[in-house]
């Protein structure tokens, strides 16, 4: 099937079987490989991107669910003054190691941010959850988070 | 193009039909409907499941709503979760609903997950299913002889086995009104959060009247605490009342997990309601 998605502004069209999964057009398709492909069955998070301006895993969508639509990947994280203060926040306080699963929490935590801008610790743990790093312990996130909400609210 | 060959399902034809009366004529045994997709398509990935024929109801809008009308609530089988959460009619009118869905998968998960999907599927572990049994809830069913609407306590019959025909589509859920001053709570045990439960219960209390207390664990689908619920109307005290709920489970652990979550959602629940 012959479809078209937006992702970051820009479209990208290409021919699809209908079991092509959203995470494989992104990285296969469009070449964008910053969103990683952890477990492929919705548990780890890797994969978390935008659609619509929501958080979703994009592989447990099929390519031709996203048709038409728009996606955010951490590709269009970064405006033209640099980093966005999620990405500077979770270089700052070490909030990761390989990298491998940051492009999903980024992505996830930049619309629960956007949602919920004064969260408390409990809430963003709970934000946190859906997404799985093997390397930090988590704590380094946390803190970066709360770094990066800390700067978006102009605190 | 580079890479495009790179699949994980078995091969399926597509088809995304817009309306309901589209979609009737597509489905059978050799189909499998696509909801939100976030217990399927894992199971898509891992080709557990092999349909001839994916009918996608995304395209759907006309079963994509939360309403009230005369004081019941319908909610259309393709409404997110994360709607469902977001729905201030939903919190205010039937917390338990409120409750529950905080408790499936995670927000990425609720953005695409829907309602009826998840009734649906029957996970013997989803939260949905139990809560709406508890609160009384029927589904309405259609395929292209007509149409029916089963109890929630007569949907369920094993782990991802409903008495939906292969030939009909899940529509809308029906949630009765509560009685005024009625409580509820919802309790669950996960090893981490957003994990499927071991166990879990509900209860809704009505002042003075009737008490629904649904297991979640306790069998290979929501199970009604009939002796616990009983108790609780005879004016047993929640421990007493949650004591009896689970004594027919042969795990120890899922008894002993069942028993004090039950405890828990009781206590929530009387909380909830105004003292005589």
């Amino acid at each position: 099937m012959r479809i078209n998605i937006e992702i970051n502004g820009d479209s990208y069209e290409g021919d699809v079987e209908p079991r092509t999964l959203l995470s494989d057009f992104i990285r296969h398709v469009a070449g964008m490989t910053g969103t990683k492909v952890g477990c492929e069955q919705g548990v780890c998070g890797a994969c978390t991107v935008q659609l619509d301006g929501e958080p979703v895993r994009s592989c447990l969508m099929l390519a031709v669910q996203a048709n038409g639509r728009a996606l955010r990947t951490v590709e269009g994280l970064a405006g033209d003054g640099g980093l966005h203060p999620l990405q500077r926040a979770f270089h700052e306080a070490h909030a990761l190691q390989c990298g491998f699963c940051t492009p999903g929490f980024l992505m996830s935590m930049e619309a629960f941010l956007r949602d919920h801008p004064d969260a408390g610790e409990e809430e963003l743990r709970e934000a946190l959850a859906g997404n799985l790093c093997r390397c930090t312990g988590y704590l380094g996130i946390i803190e970066a988070v709360e770094q990066a909400a800390r700067e978006m609210r102009g605190d | 193009m580079a890479g495009a060959a790179l699949v994980k399902p078995a091969p399926f034809d597509y088809r995304a039909p817009a309306s309901v009366e589209e979609a009737l004529p597509l489905l059978g045994d050799d189909s499998t409907i696509l909801a939100g997709g976030q217990s399927l398509v894992p199971l898509l990935n891992l080709r557990l499941a092999r349909p001839e024929l994916v009918v996608d109801i995304n395209g759907i809008a006309e079963l994509d709503y939360v309403r009230e009308e005369g004081g019941v609530l319908r909610i259309g089988a393709m409404t997110r979760q994360a709607a469902l959460e977001r729905s201030e009619l939903v919190r205010r009118r039937w917390p338990l609903l409120g409750k529950a869905i905080r408790l499936v998968g995670h927000p990425q998960i609720r953005t695409r997950g829907t309602v009826g999907g998840s009734v649906a599927h029957a996970d013997p572990a989803a939260e949905l299913p139990v809560a709406l049994t508890a609160l009384g809830a029927r589904f309405h069913l259609r395929s292209p002889g007509g149409t029916r609407a089963v109890d929630a306590s007569e949907f369920f019959l094993g782990p991802l086995y409903t008495v939906r025909e292969a030939d009909e589509l899940l529509e809308e859920i029906e949630v009765p009104e509560q009685p005024d001053g009625a409580g509820s709570g919802f309790a669950e045990h996960a090893r981490t959060h957003g994990d499927f439960a071991t166990a879990g219960a509900a209860a809704a209390v009505a002042p003075g009247g009737p008490a629904a207390i649904v297991l979640l664990g306790a069998g290979p689908r929501p199970v009604r605490a009939s002796a616990a619920e009983e108790a609780l109307a005879g004016g047993a005290e929640p421990r007493e009342a949650a004591a009896l709920s689970a004594q027919d489970v042969d795990d120890e652990h899922r008894r002993a997990l069942c028993t004090e979550l039950a405890r828990r959602a009781i206590e929530e629940a009387m909380a909830g309601v105004p003292r005589a």
